[in-house]
């Protein structure tokens, strides 16, 4: 098991997650979702090919009322 | 045969272009402050926006309904924006996930000093202006009412400058109207009125200063009436358009008489 951190929340997942795995445990409908993996943009299409090293700092972002 | 110039051809063949795209609506929107995405989506068609506002926060798994449904559903513009960022780091950030998440290089960029405030901070919104358009972001910063910030965020290669009016929510109107028609007369670039709109009268008086368009939120979102202020803001765009492309009479210290002083005619002194 490793410990990431999502969105603040720290959490465990098991050995070998992806950012795609991460994700998923948030939200079943990811459109219109960004993600940043220690302060750097992590594209769609390398959520399921991108690991996460224990330690690892998630932001899990999408749009909202404001402005 | 008197020609008669039709509502429709003196506020439908003006767009807004920035950065070659046309928008048909001189009305920027934004969806903060909203009760409800229901009354939201029904205050953004009355205001006939084409282009709104959105911010990026964290994924809550427990929301439900999108405000980019509501856009969607509409074919309204999405306009994220960087608001609650207060360096140019977290704006730069801010920017490539809402790139990523909405699929749109257009920004509105915010990069404020402090919550009290929420005035921009030149020095970081320079930086991260100049840092995003190098990445090929079309921005658009939130700026100070101050001509001589706008000249360098154009520098930078905005595509667009869009100063204050007063502070963020205040609806004090514009308070150095000075300055913004100062920053309209150098701009080579589109002048956008963001922030401190408080009434349709503001609006108004944005575009009677050669504004290009207005962006205002709260003066529709938080109004007790929404949807009829929204319809409000529409006309009042409208309308501050049109009188700056029709050319305001001048300001006199006395008063000059409409009637003609010819041809008056002569009552016998006490005689009535």
């Amino acid at each position: 098991m490793i410990a990431v951190r999502v969105n603040g929340s720290d959490q465990t997942l098991d050995d070998g997650s992806t950012v795609l795995d991460a994700v998923s445990s948030l939200t079943a409908a990811p459109h219109g979702v960004a993600v940043a993996l220690d302060g750097t943009v992590v594209p769609r299409s390398q959520w399921h090919a991108t690991p996460l090293a224990p330690g690892a700092q998630l932001e899990v972002v999408t749009a909202v009322q404001g402005g | 045969m008197v020609e008669v110039l039709a509502e429709s051809a003196l506020t439908h063949d003006d767009p807004l272009i920035i950065a070659g795209r046309s928008l048909g609506s001189r009305l920027v929107m934004g969806t903060g402050g909203a009760p409800n995405l229901a009354l939201l989506e029904q205050a953004l068609l009355a205001s006939g926006t084409e282009l709104t506002t959105v911010a990026m926060r964290r994924v809550d798994p427990r929301a439900s309904g999108s405000v980019l449904d509501v856009l969607q559903r509409h074919g309204i513009g999405v306009l994220p924006n960087t608001a609650g960022c207060f360096t140019a780091g977290e704006a730069v950030l801010t920017a490539r996930l809402a790139r990523e998440a909405l699929g749109t290089d257009w920004l509105k960029l915010e990069v404020v000093a402090d919550e009290r405030t929420l005035l921009p901070d030149p020095v970081e919104l320079l930086t991260a202006a100049e840092t995003l358009v190098a990445e090929g972001f079309v921005v658009l910063p939130y700026t100070n009412d101050d001509p001589i910030l706008a000249r360098r965020l154009e520098q930078a290669g905005c595509a667009a400058v869009m100063p204050l009016g007063a502070p963020i929510g205040s609806g004090m109107g514009i308070r150095n109207p000075h300055n913004i028609a100062l920053i309209v007369a150098e701009a080579g670039v589109p002048v956008i009125l963001d922030a401190g709109i408080g009434t349709a009268s503001d609006a108004a008086h944005a575009m009677e200063l050669g504004c290009d368009g207005v962006l205002l939120a709260s003066a529709v979102t938080r109004a007790q009436d929404p949807v009829r202020m929204a319809h409000a803001m529409r006309g009042a765009v409208q309308a501050g358009r049109l009188a700056r492309q029709a050319g305001r009479i001048p300001v006199r210290d006395h008063s000059l008489a409409s009637s003609p002083t010819a041809g008056l005619i002569g009552v016998p002194r006490g005689d009535w």
